[in-house]
């Protein structure tokens, strides 16, 4: 799940939020959708280093991403 | 018969290669790939070679350039003729590199590769960032700076491609169909720090921009040059003057992406807080219980996303959820989310866990620097 997806599944989820007409349950479903898009796009900001990798190549064509240290 | 052979040996022995300066005439560029033309000045001539496979020589002069020629000179055994066997080859005012780039560039619009429609949208939040460059440029530090400045989330994939010389075009053409069959980056930057005409020559390469047109994810080409635009640049999804240039283009700031999750977070907590306290006023003991287990489901989601550690200040409106909020709309039911929106004399509702109170603004008065911080919603009741 991107930061994209999350962020706009969570401003989907408020805007569905302001319909007067959504019952209470629904509105509680949503809620918990939105907490755990919450949880997934805060997750990603957590993230305090960026992280630097080389793309390799095996020979049988498998990608593989390692660690790569200026 | 030896004698044009023996001729020959002793021609090259005795001139060096060496450049030669004059008008090019009677230019023809044969079926089988060679050239052949003439270079005058108004005393002599001299014919002139350039064998396909030898020459280094971006693309065929035009009769009437004035050129300079770096070349061998020789004799053609089997005509008996002397030859000026040319390899390098430049034009005044670069004519040849411009020519060869107007080639070049004509070809891959014919091809429509060049169409304004093909661009596509650089993502905005990338996850990750493939990086086509060398190992050891100055281009990959300078993205990695950047990268690491505005949003460290975000990963930098390096696949690694000689950037200049000849196994160039051919090293970067490997790297971009690595990063297609891949599919592993949101996007893609190609490109190297500034150098001379020559050494970013291979983004210039027509094998190279057709590799990159090809490209399943957007791309930025950064070929660091300040004047001229090379061919990757017409061909990339956006084009960016420097390296770091392009990851400002790729990557967000991500204090801006916090805000909006904080925001939507905090709207979401609002109107979740609101609509059970409307539940809650609504039918005696049955609405208090329904309430009841609706704040519990809150409190439960609120906890584990406490527990999952989500350094994030979207927490605090959670947390004061029972604190309660009101709602802020236009007649039109527009929420306002902004007091750019609002004017003198505006008729609002105002949703409070109890009712609605209608209200008319009577004045406005924006925070000096407006900020995602400023904007309205959601207003707390204290």
């Amino acid at each position: 799940m991107s930061f994209e997806t999350s962020l706009e599944r969570l401003e989907e989820i408020a805007a569905r939020l302001e319909e007067d007409e959504l019952d209470l349950d629904a509105a509680l479903a949503l809620f918990e959708e939105g907490i755990a898009e919450l949880r997934a796009a805060s997750n990603f900001l957590a993230q305090a280093e960026t992280r630097l990798k080389q793309l390799n190549e095996a020979a049988d064509g498998v990608f593989r991403i390692d660690d790569l240290r200026a | 018969m030896a004698l044009t052979a023996t001729a020959r040996d002793v021609l090259e022995g005795a001139f060096m290669p060496l450049w030669v300066r004059g008008e090019v005439s009677d230019f023809k560029a044969h079926r089988n790939g060679h050239w052949y033309f003439c270079l005058r000045d108004q005393d002599a001539q001299l014919k002139c070679v350039a064998w396909r496979d030898r020459r280094r020589i971006p693309a065929p002069p035009d009769d009437g350039m004035q050129i300079v020629a770096l070349g061998q000179l020789t004799i053609y055994p089997g005509r008996g003729e002397m030859r000026f066997s040319v390899t390098r080859m430049q034009a005044e005012g670069d004519g040849l590199w411009r020519k060869a780039l107007e080639l070049t560039r004509a070809r891959l619009q014919a091809d429509g590769l060049l169409d304004p429609a093909r661009k596509r949208n650089i993502p905005r939040h990338p996850r990750r960032i493939a990086v086509i460059t060398s190992r050891d440029g100055a281009a990959l530090r300078d993205i990695f700076a950047v990268v690491q400045r505005r949003c460290p989330s975000v990963e930098v994939v390096l696949v690694p491609a000689a950037v200049q010389g000849d196994s160039a075009p051919e090293s970067l053409c490997y790297a971009l169909d690595q990063v297609a069959r891949w599919r592993g980056a949101d996007v893609l930057i190609i490109g190297r720090g500034g150098g001379g005409r020559e050494d970013l020559w291979a983004f210039n390469d027509e094998r190279v921009a057709r590799a990159l047109a090809e490209c399943p994810i957007p791309s930025i080409s950064a070929v660091g040059h300040e004047i001229d635009i090379s061919i990757c640049d017409l061909v990339a999804d956006l084009r960016a003057p420097t390296p770091s240039a392009a990851a400002e283009a790729a990557v967000p700031v991500q204090a801006a992406l916090r805000e909006r999750l904080r925001m939507s977070a905090a709207a979401m907590a609002a109107l979740t807080s609101n609509r059970v306290a409307r539940a809650r006023a609504s039918a005696g003991d049955a609405g208090r219980r329904l309430a009841d287990d609706a704040a519990r489901r809150i409190e439960r989601a609120r906890l584990e996303l406490e527990s999952a550690g989500g350094r994030l200040n979207a927490l605090s409106p959670l947390a004061t959820l029972d604190r309660g909020y009101a709602i802020v709309r236009m007649r039109d039911r527009q929420t306002v989310r902004s007091v750019g929106v609002l004017e003198p004399g505006t008729a609002l509702d105002i949703r409070f866990r109890d009712g609605v109170a209608r209200a008319t603004v009577d004045g406005v008065e924006p925070n000096e620097a407006p900020s995602m911080d400023s904007a309205s919603f959601p207003q707390e009741q204290q």
